[in-house]
C-alpha cells in the first residue's frame, strides 16, 4: 500500500501561506522591527530616567526648589501636550478605520482615512516643533544641561518616528487616489497601521514618563 | 484540524470591525482625561501619583496593542515577537535606573 504523505490540515485551507510558520513573512518581519525599535526606545526612556532630576541648572522640567531656597518654574506646558497627546490617539483610530475601509474593499474611505491619519500625525509634529522653539527661546538647548539632552533626544527621535510615518501613510494614500490599494494589498496597510501605531504606543510611554510624573 | 491551524485561520480573519475600534477608542480617551485628572490632583493622591498614572499608561498600551494591533486576535508569534524584546527593554530600563540612582546616585538638583 503506497504511503500517503502527511498534509497539514490548514494547508488545504486557501488563506494558508506557504511559510514554515503559515504567516506572511513581511508582517513577521514587521515585527522583528519593532521589537527592535522598542529596544531603541527603551534606551532612551532609560537615559531620561536615569538622568531625571539630575540638572544642576535651569531649566528644569518641572516645578523646582534650589538648595539655596529660590523657586524654579517648571518649563512643560502641560495642557498643550495632553492636546497633541490627544490628536495622536485619534490618528490611531483614524489608521484602523483606514485598514476597516480597505478590507471591505472601500478605497474611497480608505484613503481619506489614511489622509487624516496623515494630518493628524502633521498636526501632532506641529505641537512638537512649537514646544521645541518655544523650550530653546527659553534657554533648553541639548547642551543646556542633563534634562535638555535626554528631553531632546528621546522625544526628537519620537518626532522623526512620526515624520517618516506620515510620508508612509501620504504614500499610502497616492496609491489608494490612484485606485491601488484594493482588498487584496490590505496587508500594506495594515503593515503601515503596525508602525503607526508602534509610534502611538512609544507616545503613550512618553507622555507620562516625561510630561506627567514630577 | 490542529489548534495551530486554527489559530492560522483566525489570524487571518478575526480583525474587529469599526464599532469595536469606536470603543476602544473612547476608552482610550476616557484614560488619557483619568492621566491627566492624576497630574492635576496630585497633591491628593500624594505619592500615589506616579503608580496611578503608569497603571493607567499600561492600560493604554494594552489596548492598542491587543486591539489597534491586533495582537489579541492575530497568531500568538506575534505577540511573542513584540513581547519578547519588550521584556528585554523593561529590563533596559530597570538596569540603568538601578545603575544611577541606587548603585551610583547622581546629585539631586532638578
Amino acid at each position: 500500500m503506497a504511503s500517503v504523505p502527511a498534509v497539514p490540515a490548514h494547508a488545504s485551507s486557501p488563506h494558508h501561506l506557504d511559510t514554515s510558520t503559515g504567516l506572511d513573512s513581511r508582517k513577521m518581519a514587521f515585527w522583528c522591527f519593532i521589537g527592535a525599535e522598542s529596544l531603541l526606545f527603551a534606551a532612551l526612556i532609560g537615559s531620561y530616567l536615569a538622568y531625571k532630576g539630575a540638572s544642576l541648572t535651569p531649566p528644569f522640567p518641572h516645578d523646582t526648589v534650589l538648595p539655596n531656597g529660590q523657586v524654579v518654574k517648571g518649563i512643560l506646558n502641560i495642557p498643550l501636550t495632553s492636546v497633541s497627546t490627544f490628536v495622536l490617539l485619534t490618528s490611531s483610530y483614524f489608521m484602523v478605520l483606514a485598514l476597516a475601509a480597505i478590507q471591505r474593499g472601500d478605497q474611497r474611505w480608505g484613503t481619506v482615512w489614511l489622509f487624516a491619519t496623515a494630518l493628524a500625525g502633521s498636526v501632532f509634529l506641529g505641537f512638537q516643533a512649537y514646544e521645541f522653539t518655544h523650550f530653546v527661546r527659553e534657554g533648553l538647548t541639548l547642551r543646556s544641561n542633563l534634562f535638555g539632552a535626554t528631553f531632546y533626544m528621546l522625544t526628537g527621535c519620537h518626532g522623526l518616528h512620526v515624520l517618516v510615518g506620515v510620508i508612509y501613510l501620504l504614500t499610502l494614500g497616492v496609491l489608494g487616489m490612484r485606485g491601488r490599494l484594493g482588498p487584496e494589498k490590505s496587508l500594506n496597510v495594515e503593515i503601515a497601521g503596525l508602525y503607526w501605531h508602534f509610534v502611538d504606543i512609544v507616545w503613550v510611554i512618553i507622555f507620562p514618563v516625561v510630561y506627567l510624573i514630577p | 484540524m490542529t489548534s495551530e491551524a486554527a489559530e492560522i485561520l483566525h489570524d487571518q480573519h478575526a480583525h474587529p470591525g469599526p464599532r469595536t475600534y469606536t470603543k476602544v477608542a473612547l476608552w482610550l480617551t476616557v484614560v488619557t482625561i483619568l492621566e491627566i485628572l492624576a497630574y492635576v490632583f496630585e497633591k491628593q493622591l500624594a505619592g500615589f501619583v506616579a503608580p496611578v498614572i503608569l497603571f493607567l499608561s499600561g492600560l493604554k498600551f494594552a489596548g492598542v496593542a491587543m486591539w489597534y494591533m491586533h495582537l489579541k486576535f492575530d497568531s500568538r508569534i506575534f505577540s511573542g515577537i513584540f513581547l519578547f524584546p519588550l521584556s528585554l527593554a523593561a529590563l533596559v530600563i530597570f538596569g540603568l535606573l538601578l545603575l544611577y540612582h541606587a548603585l551610583h546616585p547622581l546629585p539631586w538638583v532638578g
